[in-house]
């Protein structure tokens, strides 16, 4: 195809669009992170004088610190469960045939449209009831359960990839349908498990109807949830820095995430799509 | 989040046959395999039932009593009485109108924009990688922490976007307010759905597009003609289920508005009715009554447009 100067530079000014308008929001909340308190309502997009103090701030108090364990903590085994379970009936799914495959499915579609607020309501009383109110595991069930969805379904497109006559050949050599799954078809299944755990991951990290629904105290209540009830030092200050600290805090990790695994999430949330 | 679901529901089209002649080979083995599938599965659908099935049912029977957190022992069977109070309710009608305009406005726009992001992404003739990195940000950015950004960035002498505009607080007008709702939800989304549509694009072959080309079709003819029908799936797929993430907003809306000055939707309703009212009686009628809209839409969008029914393997 030859390429003119104009095409170049029509491409070349929406590509900058597009990359300017995606990260303009992000540049915006970093810059506010370091602007000085005093200077925080002078609605300049970069701070006049940069200052670390936000960061110490939130560092100090252990309403931030303790939600950003709750965070990292939660998201982990929340995530390492449903990969695992998913995992499990992803494989049966794309490979073994058994009645009820279509049901699995039908279910797990079902939950993947479910409004998350029409289960908060029942969820609060019954966690209630168990005592799982405001723990860890108040959370962790309902980020299972959601995240499982999308991992049966990332992972059964992604097991279907695998070279399954190895799993035949191990069979041959006398292994039972369960080590052929475990010592045959789990490494090779790795990375796909890896890329639905970064998927599972960002949803659970980004989870915010529940955290706030769900925990009352810093015991479990995570950090998207802790900022959206940040106070100020005093009533009279508003918590902007802080806020916007612990914002970046929690953003960084997610944008290594994409631009460590660029291909690999692009892969996984559209390997559906692409197969259809 | 939930996009990606839907087609590959579809794609387990191959299996069936595969597992059709195993059984006739082998059917000891068959036996087995059942077991095995069974065994594999239960864990997942345990799960998913027991924090989906039991408490949706759950909500419906206290969607039938009269529960007051503040007066547990009053709690009573009131039939459809709370639905009646709900149904009844100015709020609920002006949370539902509210929420059914954001989710058009925020699906047409989004739906347009991803479109041109995923050409743009498809045939850009460099900086693909770096577009496609960039966009995945709005993607994996926590939806609190974006709503803040834009809820600052609108805010009088804070933002820079409020002083661009006078000093102005459009946050608490109802109509600039839900304007910027819709802005949050569609710089969040977008890119996701662009990611979608890129993918149905790469389904288009380039022998198509050329020979259209070769007839003299335009590059509208042949969007139009060609590419638009061959993405057909994609998109419905990707339509179907940002329609349904976006009528559940929630996140955008409490961080930007907490509700105030009526742009509360359906789900700020509901956790407003538990968490402020402490109504659980009236805030499980409200939870059945969003649920019976999501059903509404999903049903619609699967028999309505004849969309790729997810997860329903016969019909491909």
């Amino acid at each position: 195809m030859a390429t003119t100067a104009r095409q170049k530079v029509g491409w070349g000014s929406a590509n900058t669009v597009a990359v300017f308008l995606a990260i303009v929001p992000v540049l915006w909340i970093v810059s506010l992170s370091f602007k000085d308190p005093a200077t925080v309502t002078d609605s300049t997009f970069w701070p006049k004088k940069w200052t670390w103090e936000n960061y110490r701030g939130i560092f100090k108090t252990s309403e931030f610190t303790r939600a950003l364990i709750n965070s990292i903590g939660i998201a982990l085994i929340s995530t390492a469960i449903a990969v695992v379970l998913a995992s499990m009936a992803a494989y049966a799914v794309a490979r073994l045939s058994f009645p009820g495959k279509g049901l699995l499915i039908g279910m797990s579609l079902l939950i993947a449209m479910f409004p998350a607020i029409s289960l908060v309501t029942p969820l609060f009383n019954i966690e209630r009831a168990l005592g799982l109110f405001d723990t860890w595991p108040a959370l962790i069930i309902p980020y299972v359960a959601f995240g499982l969805p999308l991992g049966v379904y990332t992972l059964s497109a992604f097991f279907r990839e695998i070279p399954w006559e190895l799993e035949k050949a191990a069979k041959m050599d006398g292994a039972t349908p369960f080590q052929a799954f475990t010592r045959v078809i789990a490494p090779l299944a790795a990375p796909g498990m890896f890329t639905t755990a970064i998927l599972v991951f960002i949803f659970c990290w980004n989870d915010f109807l529940f955290a706030i629904s769900l925990t009352s105290t810093t015991n479990a209540r995570t950090v998207p949830a802790a900022i959206g009830f940040f106070t100020g030092s005093s009533q009279f200050t508003a918590p902007t820095g802080s806020i916007c600290a612990a914002a970046v805090v929690i953003t960084i990790p997610i944008i290594l995430f994409v631009l460590f695994f660029q291909r690999r999430i692009v892969a996984g949330l559209t390997s559906g799509a692409v197969k259809g | 989040m939930s996009i990606d679901t839907t087609t590959q529901a579809a794609a387990t089209t191959a299996r069936p046959r595969h597992g059709r002649r195993r059984r006739k080979e082998l059917s000891e083995g068959a036996k087995a395999e059942r077991r095995l599938g069974w065994l594999l599965c239960a864990p997942a659908v345990i799960v998913m039932i027991a924090v989906t099935a039991y408490p949706i049912g759950y909500a419906v029977y206290l969607s039938l009593e009269r529960y007051d957190l503040r007066f547990p022992d009053a709690a009573k069977f009131v039939g459809f009485d709370n639905y009646a109070a709900v149904l009844s309710s100015p709020y609920w009608w002006h949370a539902l109108w509210i929420t059914l305009i954001i989710t058009v406005i925020s699906v047409v726009v989004e739906l347009v924009l991803s479109m041109l992001l995923a050409i743009l992404m498809h045939r850009t003739l460099f900086g693909r990688g770096t577009v496609r990195t960039t966009i995945l940000i709005p993607y994996g950015i926590v939806t609190v922490v974006a709503a803040f950004s834009w809820q600052y960035a609108w805010t009088p002498d804070t933002g820079y976007l409020s002083a661009m505009f006078g000093n102005s607080a459009p946050l608490t007008h109802t109509f600039q307010a839900i304007s910027i709702i819709i802005l949050a939800d569609v710089w969040k989304a977008t890119p996701f759905m662009a990611l979608l549509l890129m993918a149905g694009l790469a389904l288009v072959p380039e022998d198509l597009q050329k020979a259209a080309k070769m007839d003299g079709a335009t590059a509208w003819q042949r969007f139009v003609r060609v590419t638009l029908p061959l993405m057909k799936p994609a998109i419905l797929v990707a339509l179907l289920f940002r329609t349904l993430d976006a009528f559940r907003i929630f996140d955008n809306i409490f961080i930007l508005t907490a509700g105030n000055n009526n742009t509360g939707s359906v789900s700020i309703l509901g956790y407003d009715n538990l968490f402020t009212a402490l109504n659980l009686g009236i805030g499980s009628a409200i939870s059945i009554l969003i649920f019976i809209c999501v059903a509404i839409i999903a049903f619609l969008f699967i028999k309505g447009f004849g969309a790729a029914a997810p997860g329903s393997e016969a019909k491909r």
